[in-house]
């Protein structure tokens, strides 16, 4: 469905793409392949201490096995509240005697994690109805936002939309000259100013070039900011009124980039940057590494944002729909045959 | 970045207070406490365990008997334990060879390594008096040389260029080169940013360090990361001899507990501390202060030694005293004070390190607009020297010619008269409450 093979060869450089499994199946089947080697990679440190749990899954639970939930939970950057949510149902289904041995424990636990993330599960749609329709991307510094929307235009190209990009980062030193390459291996244009230049002006310029050339969607950058800063969340908030200005809805999707190494501060930020800006939808970078992502559960129990998109590598295609089960599943280690990393 | 973290512990440590003597189960439910909230804030589970099991071990011993109360001696425990799990003693960068000084940077995609070694070569050339060349090996991410450039142009450092079709072994080689003809004090090179569990990235790294033979190997990390900080920072220690860390967006509201975690898996000291946006937002890391402020006790010896740095000796002594007394403020210190924060890096920077600040001046940090500085100077500088002395002379004719005179409005002016009255009323609780001295001695201890 997707042209793999052309778009590895209009990398520039390709060691760009972290390197892919050294035997590669047939084109259709590597992205999902090279999704399920990424999250392997993902749940190898939560399997590991879940398999050691579940081996010999017919045993029976003590508390010591519960603890040992816990502790990897958090482990996982899941953090406190959530952890606590699932404990407790697991240890009221205990009381009741419905958990009887380790199986049937880690089938409630995966239940209950599902039941968690599967109300975020919402796929960004982009209606035919409204052109263009602006994305907007928002984050703290280094959370992997120029990047996501590099993949995001390969993304929405693929499905035949025409995209503009904005340089709206317009603080960070090369942050243009990061878009213009991401553009150009996309080959949509990019509207920019120069560095010292108004992020709001740069994206109201997009949207113009956007609706006079009839483009489907543009793509908005913004500089990395600290949630804590509430200066630089006042200038976010008049990129969204200039925007609205221009268009009543626009933007009509502000995605939140969340770098899934991120700990408990993940949750404050999607708050923060939820209150001043209405987040729309959330991607999680960098889950190719060992990071967990587990933050995405307390986000979703305290948020219920929907959960775009997964980042799980610098190549033009490692850009993922979201998707709770596998996510879980990735988390957890459902299938017992994948649990092998590849060398 | 520790503020919550101070927050938790506070309150945690609170409720002991008061307790006529600390019992096995009393230190228990508190430990507990500890634990969370030391999870809570991104410590690392293991290092959480082995942080804990030192603190009972020491906690049911001696020291708590010679205490005056048990509350007190358990903040010292804790303390004393923060601060030896955060390293002993501010260790500098090391540059004692034979120039040129090879500084290398590691670290994860987006932790801040380019904005560091901006920072670093600023520090490096300002304070240190150092010739500096930075070069950029990261030839992955788009234009990443280009902002390395636009910084090192910035900062007045030395740039060497390279292109992404150079191999980076080559560019580090050749940068080295480079320095070593020009007679460049200090080299610092860029990585690109990447993944521990890249090995073919790792053996990249390891070839360009086996090729330069840095005396400093800095391992970058943001603040910001949770559990996984345990994971990244061993697997770099495995593959490169790190020689220290920088932590970097401190100046989020992050609990910081990576700083911990990374501290006590690599055994490597944290020398840095990224405080900004801006290059020059760099600071010495100082376990025992951190550790301090940790339990609340502020920071003010960063303060005293960046006021030596930017005024005088004497000025900054003086300053401590007219904070300590918090009485004969008057507008003439306020002014002062103005233009001693503008050089000193501004509002934000200064109420990080008052003790008891630290839970207010998370929210006040965001809000404080650095240009409202030059406002509040213009219209101190259009008072006569009687006013400033006794604002309260100041009333409807005397607001209207301070306006015009600072090209402000009445009603700025008034804010200024209020917000002095509140900096007054400040400084007199503060000084009250034990004051910045008693905070010194009991630090200094």
């Amino acid at each position: 469905m997707f042209g793999f093979g052309k778009s590895k060869k209009d990398l520039p450089a390709s060691p760009a793409s972290p390197p892919v499994p050294a035997q590669e199946p047939v084109q259709s089947g590597r992205l999902l392949d090279r999704l399920k080697d990424r999250l392997t990679r993902t749940r190898a440190n939560l399997t590991e201490g879940l398999a050691r749990l579940f081996t010999g899954r017919y045993r029976p639970i003590s508390e010591e096995v519960l603890e040992e939930v816990e502790e990897r939970l958090l482990l996982a950057d899941v953090g406190a509240d959530a952890t606590t949510a699932i404990l407790t149902d697991l240890r009221a289904r205990m009381k009741r005697q419905a958990l009887t041995d380790t199986e049937a424990l880690y089938q409630a636990l995966r239940e209950n994690m599902l039941a968690i993330l599967a109300p975020c599960t919402h796929p960004l749609v982009i209606p035919g109805t409204i052109r263009p329709f602006v994305i907007l991307l928002v984050g703290v510094n280094g959370s992997g936002k120029t990047t996501t929307v590099g993949k995001l235009a390969f993304r929405i190209r693929q499905e035949g939309l025409s995209v503009v990009l904005a340089a709206g980062d317009t603080f960070r030193a090369a942050a243009v000259e990061q878009l213009k390459v991401w553009g150009e291996r996309n080959n949509v244009p990019v509207v920019a100013q120069s560095r010292t230049a108004d992020s709001a002006s740069v994206i109201h310029d997009a949207f113009h070039a956007a609706q006079s050339r009839h483009l489907d969607v543009v793509i908005a950058d913004t500089a990395g900011r600290l949630h804590t800063k509430s200066g630089l969340m006042e200038e976010l908030k008049k990129v969204k009124r200039v925007l609205a200005k221009l268009e009543e809805t626009a933007p009509h999707e502000v995605l939140l980039v969340l770098d899934a190494t991120t700990g408990q501060n993940a949750l404050i930020q999607a708050e923060q940057f939820h209150q001043a800006m209405g987040v729309t939808g959330i991607v999680i970078t960098k889950l190719d590494g060992t990071a967990k992502g587990g933050i995405l559960f307390a986000i979703a129990q305290r948020l219920r944002l929907p959960i775009r998109f997964i980042g799980v590598g610098e190549g033009l295609e490692d850009l993922r729909v979201f998707d709770a089960r596998e996510f879980v599943d990735a988390l957890i280690g459902s299938d017992t045959t994948s649990h092998e990393t590849p060398a | 970045m520790f503020e919550n973290l101070t927050e938790r512990l506070g309150r945690t440590l609170r409720t002991l207070r008061g307790q006529g003597r600390l019992t096995e189960d009393n230190i228990k439910d508190t430990l507990r406490e500890v634990r969370m909230a030391l999870l809570e804030a991104d410590v690392a589970l293991p290092v959480v365990r082995a942080f804990i099991e030192q603190i009972k071990a020491r906690a049911i011993g001696q020291e708590v008997m010679h205490s005056l109360t048990p509350g007190q001696a358990l903040i010292g425990v804790v303390h004393g334990e923060l601060v030896a799990l955060m390293g002993a003693a501010n260790e500098d960068l090391d540059l004692t060879v034979r120039p040129p000084a090879v500084i290398l940077m590691a670290g994860l995609q987006g932790s801040g390594k380019t904005s560091t070694v901006a920072k670093l070569a600023r520090f490096l050339r300002e304070r240190k008096k150092k010739s500096v060349l930075v070069a950029s090996c990261d030839i992955y991410r788009p234009a990443a040389i280009d902002q390395l450039r636009t910084l090192a142009t910035e900062v007045g450092c030395g740039f060497f260029p390279s292109t992404p079709s150079d191999r980076p072994v080559e560019i580090a080689r050749n940068a080295l080169d480079h320095a070593r003809k020009h007679a460049m004090d200090v080299v610092i090179i860029d990585t690109a940013g990447r993944l521990h569990i890249d090995a073919e990235m790792m053996q990249e790294i390891k070839d360009i360090h086996a090729s330069i033979h840095p005396i400093e190997t800095l391992f970058v990390v943001d603040s910001m990361t949770g559990q996984d900080a345990a994971n990244s920072a061993k697997a770099f220690h495995e593959a490169l001899p790190l020689t220290g860390v920088i932590v970097t967006k401190t100046d989020g509201d992050a609990r910081g507990g990576a700083a911990l975690s990374i501290r006590h898996i690599t055994g490597k000291p944290i020398k840095f501390l990224g405080i900004g946006e801006k290059t020059d937002a760099l600071e010495p890391f100082h376990p025992d202060r951190v550790a301090s402020r940790i339990l609340g006790m502020g920071d003010v010896l960063s303060l005293i030694e960046e006021a030596s740095r930017t005024v005088d000796h004497d000025k900054a002594i003086r300053m401590v005293e007219k904070l300590k007394k918090g009485k004969g403020f008057d507008l003439d210190d306020l002014r002062d004070q103005v233009r001693q924060m503008k050089k000193m890096g501004g509002m934000a920077w200064i109420l990080d390190k008052i003790p008891g600040m630290d839970s207010l001046s998370q929210k006040m940090k965001g809000k404080v607009d650095e240009k409202e500085f030059v406002r509040l100077e213009a219209m101190i500088n259009s008072m006569t020297a009687h006013e400033r002395r006794c604002p309260d002379v100041i009333k409807g004719s005397r607001k209207r010619r301070i306006a015009a005179g600072s090209g402000t409005q009445v009603q700025d002016v008034n804010r200024l008269l209020k917000q002095f009255q509140q900096t007054q009323k400040m400084m007199k609780q503060m000084s009250k409450r034990g004051g910045l001295m008693d905070m010194l001695r009991s630090i200094g201890k």
